[in-house]
Order: C-alpha cells, then structure tokens, then sequence
C-alpha cells in the first residue's frame, strides 16, 4: 500500500486502490485500543433516479436508508448479532449522499471485518422480511416526525432547493417506503454496493495489508458501471423565500439560511469548505461582534449556532437556534454580512478566528468516526482531507469577504420558523 | 479508579491521567455538591454566570477573543446529576502543545482562565453583574421548558420524576422553572461563596504533560480558593418502591407515543444487575431490541438502562398509541425471559463483549474518561476499569437470574397524543 505522512498534523495513511476499483484507507493510532472500520457506497437519501441497465430508474424516497436497515439480515440470521458476540458496537447510517455501515471493537477486528464486508456486500431480502421492516421504519419516521430539529432542518432545505433532491426526506414517508418490495431493493443493491463505488476506511491499531488481503478475498472480482444520478439542473433562486410550521414546542425556533455556489470537484471542495466554515465564524461565530450583541441583548441563548454544509450540487450556510425574535435574528444576520463586506474586519479579528477553526480542524483528528467520514467524503468528492493546514495557508481575509459578498445576501437567503402550537 | 489522584488542599483533588496518543488535552473543575430539589436550580445557574466574564476577561467577547488565540480552546459550563450528587463547573480542553504551529503552550493559559473562571468572577457591587445573572436565569427557564422538545428525553425523564418523586433522585439537574424564578442575585453570590469554601472540589486532567506541571498549573489557578470546613456529601437514599405499581398517562401533540417503564432492583449483586440489564435492553441485540422492535416491529427504539447507584433499572421505547399493551406485554415478557435464563447461547457471550469492549475502548476518549473519574468519585465507587471487566468476566449465569429476580415493575409512564387521548 502507498503511504503518505502528514507532518504537520501527525498522521500517516496507507492508501490502495484495489483492481475491482475499491478504495482503502488505513489510518493507524498507536495507543488505542479501539479499531474502527466504515464501509461507505455513494449512495443516500439523494440518489432516487438514476440510470441502471441502460434504463433511467425511478425509486421511491427512503429507500437507500431502508436498504440500510435490510442490509443487515442473513441467510444464517443477522450479522448485528455476529459482530456483537465478538463485542463489536456495530451500527450504520444513511445521509443524504452516503450509506455507511461501520463498527468499533477492542478484539476479533479480522474476523468482525470479514462480517462487514460480507454482510454488506452480499444482499439478502425475502418478501416478508422487507414487509416487517414497514413497522420499524415507520416508527422511525414518527419519531423523526416530532422532533424540531430534524423538522426545521428539512424545511430548510426544501426552502432552499427547486430541483436538487437534498430536499427529500432521506427517510422517505410512510407512502412512500410502502412501495419499497425486496425486488427494488435488490436492483439497487445491485447498481450501489459495487467495489468501484464503494470506500473502506479502517482507523486504529491494525497491519495495513491485512485489511487489504481481507478485502481482496472477501469482496467481489470485479466493480461496477459507473452510475449516471440525476439532480435535477439546479436554478440559483431559492425555491421559497420562507416556510413556517406549528409543534409541540416551548418556544419560537428559526433557522436563516443562505444558498450559496457549490465548489468544483477537487480540493476547491476541501478549500470551499474550510473559507464557508471561517466565514460562518466571523459572520456569527460565538466570538463575533454580532453573537455577543444578540447574545446580550437575550435576542439568541446557548441554542444559537450557525454551519457551512456542502451537499452534491448543493452548498448552504445556515444559522438559527431558540429566541423569542426570530425574525428580527435573521435580520440581524444578513445586515451584519452587508456590513462586513461594506466595511472589512479586522485583521486580528479574522486571524484568531482562523486560529480557533485551526484548532477545530486539529481536535477533529479525535474521532475516529470523524477521520473515516473525512476519508469517505475525499474520496467521492476528490480532495484529500488532511491537506487542511496548506489549504488554511492558501486563504486570508479577502477570500473570506469574497465569499460573504458572493453568497450571503437577501435574494440568496430563505426563513424557517417552528412556532408552538397554540393551547387548545 | 483510575489515574493518579493527589491531595491539592483541604477537599481538592487532582486526578491526572497521562496519555501521549491524544490531538488534545482535557481539564476540569466541578464542585460535588448533594443534590437536592431546593438549591437544584441555583447550583445549575452558577457555572453559566460565572461563564460570562471574570475580572480580567469581564464579557464574553473578550473570554472568546481569548480562547481563540488559544486554537480555539475551550470552556463549558457543565451541570450534571450523578446518582443523588450534584456536579457543577467547566471542562476545558485544547490542542496539545505539540500541534500548536507556533509550539506554544496552552496548559498554563487555559488553566489560569479556568480557575479564573471559577474563582475571580466579573462583578459590580460585590455581587454577580445583574445583566449576566438576569439574562442566564432566562436562559435557564428557556433551557427547562425546552425539555419538552425532545420528547424522548422528556418521557426518560418523567418517569424518572414519578417514580423518584421525594427522593433526590427524582430532581432534574436544571432543577425547576419555579425554583429558577425564585432566585435573587444576592442569595445566589452567597451561595456560589459558601460553594468555593465548603464544597468538595475535583479536578482532572487528561494530555501529555507531566504530573508535576499540571500540578503546578493547577495550583497557581486555584490558589484564591478559600477553604473552609466541607460539607461531606450524602449517601443515595433506597429508592421506595410503591406497594403496587402506578401508571401515569400523559397527552401532548405529538405522533407517536413514548412508553417508559420503572423497575426497582431489591438485589445489590451490581455486576449481575449489569449483566442482566445489558441482556434484557441494554445492547443492539438485547431482547428488547430483537423482539419488540425486530420480531414484532412496534418501535424503532425499545432500550433500558441500568442506575447503579441507585438500584433502578429504566425502559424506554416509542411506539404507536394503540399498541401500548402489546409493547407493554412483550416488554414484561422479556423481563420474565431474562429472569428465568431464557436465553440462546450467544446472547451471554454477546452481554459480556459488549461491556468489556465498552470498559476496554473508555480510555480512548478523554471526554469519557473524565466522565467516568468523576461519576466514580461522586459515587464513592472504587473499582478501575479493569476490576469492573474481571466482575463482568466472572459473574455466572445463576447470579444473573437471582439478582434479575429481585427486579419488579414499580412505574409505567405513557405518553400519548392529544387526539386519541378523547
């Protein structure tokens, strides 16, 4: 395997790509006593519509998450109970642009590897047991269906969005995952969980090549076509301009959002996030002139907090939080962004703000779960995420206000609301 | 225990733990304090005024213009409930000094904002800056009465209230919103001062540096600390359980139902409780999570947890109204299951693993770890990490049934919709 040493942040990683087209990283960890693999395909909430056997395919919403809950049965059973008899904390998630099974355990890494890529990679469904699995979903998406923050989350972003399928619930609805049957499943199998679009990321305590001998053994000869998605050409204007909702909730919650231009493929990605992330904490950042005025004027509390988010297609900065002005926060927001291009910051301002996302980027190094997500994100968007500390020094002030100026602005923002639902 | 853990002065501690494989290093202070439903809300304001400013950093722009020089260190407020102990203060952690582009060193700066934190607090008429402490007790009402947002959370914690209502362990760590409406700005400073001289103070610490620099900068931080005679904290209070059990029904707008049931442990075998909890609900291949939600699929959650300082054992599951029986019959059941051996051969196998692969990956995480010193401290329990997997290791099946068989249904909770509820 090919290795390449981060000086300036203290990490190797042994790289390979296998001749089925799958990619493995290895990031070791002396001293842990943990060892951590994800096993991610490019295939989330996001890819309903694509192109399979020559054929333009329409899938219902939810199903590359349903997918993921079938993905673990058997023919012997289920592979949750495989892991765990090793002691293995298996687990897995679908996001809008990935599904990713992965798993942390303290012995037996090996033989919990070969599990995972086995259960993963080879697809077992029957009618009835896809049919159970309606109930269990659809509880998820009851409980999903309560909580706030998911709620004011997806308004979000089908304010944001016309076209671009980051808009779709990941989950799908109760409808919609009724028309799931073990054959779509399969299909979809089929066309996502190849080696070539797929990424194995094992972090910890562990030989390199055995993770590649393991791999090589275990997954198929061969990959796959590459797979033609469709999002939909996206227009720069919003889809609306503001949406509000009633819950169960004991006060007023916002968020502000801003659409901004998604980077090109590479390490502008890498780059775009970094400057999206600095100009979120100069913007509204804890240390920033406008967090501290609204946090003393008890316009936002503790709950305000703001991100940079890149999606395929898709790019946004949002902030928000509890506060009984909701509206007046917004305004707040997008006067100050008009104020920092119109005026400048400080220097000293801007540098201790980059120093502090520095510090982020460094205590990210962490999280084991983080490295792999970082790896799995590279890979399909073609950056290597531990090029950070060159990309921070390739970036200063102007970039900075170059971004604020290009993307947070009126006609680029949208408002969502969660108002308590009135006493009846 | 685990770590060092020295005398710095009359009822303060240091536990250091050293460790080189970390990006970053953790520090904190908390003050143990017993908890109690009248001075709940007080203790649970403190750490977030005293976050507002101190003397030489006096608001928050220039307490975060700090951290930021400091890569971005940082420092919460914490408030926790840790069986029937009230624990309060900060955790900081930053970079280690060895990925500071600059090699600067952080430990000292971060440990004197710390201590400044906590001892040299932004103040006006010798007393809290009216602003902070006005404004956080709004934050602190708003914190309350948004646990009604989340509400798996909710119905945990409601259950616990009803089930311990009385008893310290029924007391949220926010307290109440009528006991935060209460407090004044005077009563509160004289409080936090009663609370630096005679309550017992545990700091910890997790990086590379050496033992005799922490303890240095540990020292140097704190050395205004006025101490006094301190006030011993109590032991946990036996939980009373009811003579038959008692249901709760609650309705909110909401669409799916949150079913919570309390179980009192007559036995003290802890290990065998563990187990037994961990067979029943306390893993992704519990019964609870292999019948109720995979064989039946009435939920998508259905988990329990084990208080072990309190002798209680937790279950929580959401699931649609109108299968409330079922969810309720078939969780009994498991119980029953567990209570007789009912088990196939891997799920003993797969309770033990999975808790010696929790105990043995803790020392992975310094936000664990700290966690874990200071529960274990609060708790009065002794026992390393690798003492509690040896227990894990060596309790037997028979144990197991014996203790899960003192555990009895004391209090069910319900929450169901507002619709279905006419």
């Amino acid at each position: 395997m090919k290795q390449n040493f981060y000086q300036r942040i203290g990490e190797l990683v042994h790289q390979e790509t296998l001749p089925n087209g799958l990619e493995i990283r290895v990031v070791p960890k002396p001293g842990y006593a943990k060892k951590y693999a994800f096993f991610a395909t490019r295939y989330g909430g996001m890819d309903t519509r694509f192109q399979h056997d020559g054929q333009w395919l329409d899938t219902p919403a939810g199903i590359a998450h349903y997918l993921e809950h079938k993905m673990f049965d058997t023919e012997e059973g289920n592979a949750l109970q495989e892991l765990a008899k090793n002691g293995a904390e298996p687990n897995a998630f679908t996001s809008n642009a990935i599904t990713a099974y992965y798993f942390d355990s303290t012995s037996k890494f090996e033989e919990n590897l070969e599990i995972l890529l086995k259960f993963v990679s080879i697809p077992y469904f029957t009618d009835e047991s896809v049919a159970k699995e309606q109930g269990i979903i659809g509880q998820e998406i009851r409980m999903i269906e309560d909580n706030p923050d998911w709620q004011i989350y997806h308004q979000m972003l089908k304010a944001l969005y016309q076209q671009n399928p980051a808009k779709t619930s990941i989950a799908g609805t109760i409808e919609s995952i009724s028309h799931i049957t073990a054959g779509t499943l399969y299909d979809c199998h089929k066309a996502f969980y190849t080696p070539s679009n797929m990424i194995l990321t094992v972090v910890g305590d562990v030989e390199p090549a055995a993770v590649s001998e393991l791999a090589q053994r275990v997954l198929p000869r061969s990959g796959g076509p590459v797979i033609a998605r469709d999002y939909g050409l996206e227009p720069e204007a919003v889809a609306e301009r503001e949406n509000q909702i009633a819950m169960e909730v004991s006060s007023p919650q916002f968020l502000s959002a801003f659409k901004c231009r998604p980077p090109e493929r590479g390490e502008d990605t890498l780059r775009t996030m970094i400057l999206g992330d600095i100009a979120c904490d100069l913007l509204l950042g804890e240390s920033s002139p406008l967090y501290q005025r609204l946090y003393s004027q008890g316009l936002i509390n503790g709950t305000f907090g703001g991100a940079f988010e890149l999606l395929p297609g898709a790019a946004y900065l949002y902030a928000g939080g509890d506060s009984k002005e909701t509206r007046t926060v917004a305004e707040e927001i997008l006067k100050e962004a008009g104020r920092l291009v119109r005026e400048g910051a400080d220097e000293s301002f801007y540098q201790r703000v980059r120093r502090a996302s520095y510090g982020f980027n460094i205590r990210a190094l962490n999280s084991f779960e983080n490295i792999a997500a970082s790896m799995t994100d590279g890979h399909f968007n073609g950056y290597d995420p531990f090029r950070f500390p060159e990309v921070f020094d390739s970036i200063n002030l102007d970039d900075v206000l170059d971004f604020l100026r290009k993307n947070i602005t009126e006609d680029r923002s949208v408002f969502c609301e969660i108002v308590p639902k009135e006493e009846t | 225990m685990e770590g060092i853990r020295t005398r710095l002065a009359e009822e303060v501690y240091l536990t250091y733990l050293p460790a080189r494989k970390f990006k970053t290093s953790v520090l904190s202070a908390q003050f143990l304090v017993p908890l109690r439903e009248e001075t709940a809300s007080g203790f649970a304001l403190l750490p977030p005024v005293l976050r507002r400013g101190t003397v030489t950093c006096p608001n928050m722009g220039l307490l975060s213009a700090k951290l930021d020089r400091l890569y971005g260190a940082r420092i919460e407020s914490v408030v926790r409930k840790i069986g029937e102990t009230h624990c309060l203060g900060f955790v900081a952690s930053m970079i280690d000094d060895s990925f500071t582009p600059g090699g600067e060193r952080l430990l000292e700066d971060v440990a004197g904002l710390l201590g400044e934190l906590v001892c040299d607090p932004a103040t006006e008429r010798g007393r809290f800056v009216t602003n902070y402490f006005e404004s956080e007790r709004t934050n602190l009402t708003d914190a309350i009465r948004s646990l009604i947002n989340d509400k798996r959370a909710y119905a945990d914690r409601r259950l616990l209230q009803e089930m311990c209502a009385g008893e310290p362990y029924g007391v949220s760590r926010l307290g109440e919103q009528a006991g935060v409406e209460k407090l004044q700005a005077g009563k509160l400073y004289t409080a936090y001062q009663k609370l630096l001289s005679t309550a017992r103070l545990e700091l910890f610490y997790s990086g590379s540096a050496s033992q005799g620099r922490v303890e240095q900068a540990m020292r140097a931080a704190f050395s205004s600390l006025p101490r006094e005679k301190v006030e011993p904290l109590l032991p946990v209070t036996r939980h009373a359980a009811p003579d038959a059990p008692r249901t709760i029904t609650e309705s909110l707008d909401v669409t799916q139902g949150k079913l919570g049931m309390g179980f009192t442990c007559k036995s003290r075998d802890w290990p065998a409780l563990l187990l037994g909890n961990t067979l029943f609900g306390g893993s992704s291949n519990s019964k609870l999570f292999l019948n109720v939600r995979e064989k039946l699929s009435l939920c998508y959650y259905a988990s329990s947890t084990f208080h072990r300082s309190k002798g209680l054992i937790t279950v929580s599951s959401g699931i649609e109204f109108e299968n409330y029986q079922k969810a309720y019959d078939e969780i009994m059941a498991q119980l029953q299951a567990v209570q007789n051996g009912n088990l196939e051969d891997w799920e003993l196998e797969a309770a033990r693993s999975t808790l010696l692969n929790a105990y043995a990956s803790m020392q992975d995480s310094q936000g664990r770890m700290e966690n874990f010193c200071i529960g274990s401290i609060a708790t009065g329990q002794n026992d390393s990490l690798e003492d509690l997997a040896r227990q894990v290791r060596e309790t037997p099946l028979e144990r197991i049934q014996e203790a899960m068989g003192s555990v009895a249904l004391d209090t069910v909770y319900f929450l169901r919709g507002k619709e279905d509820a006419e």
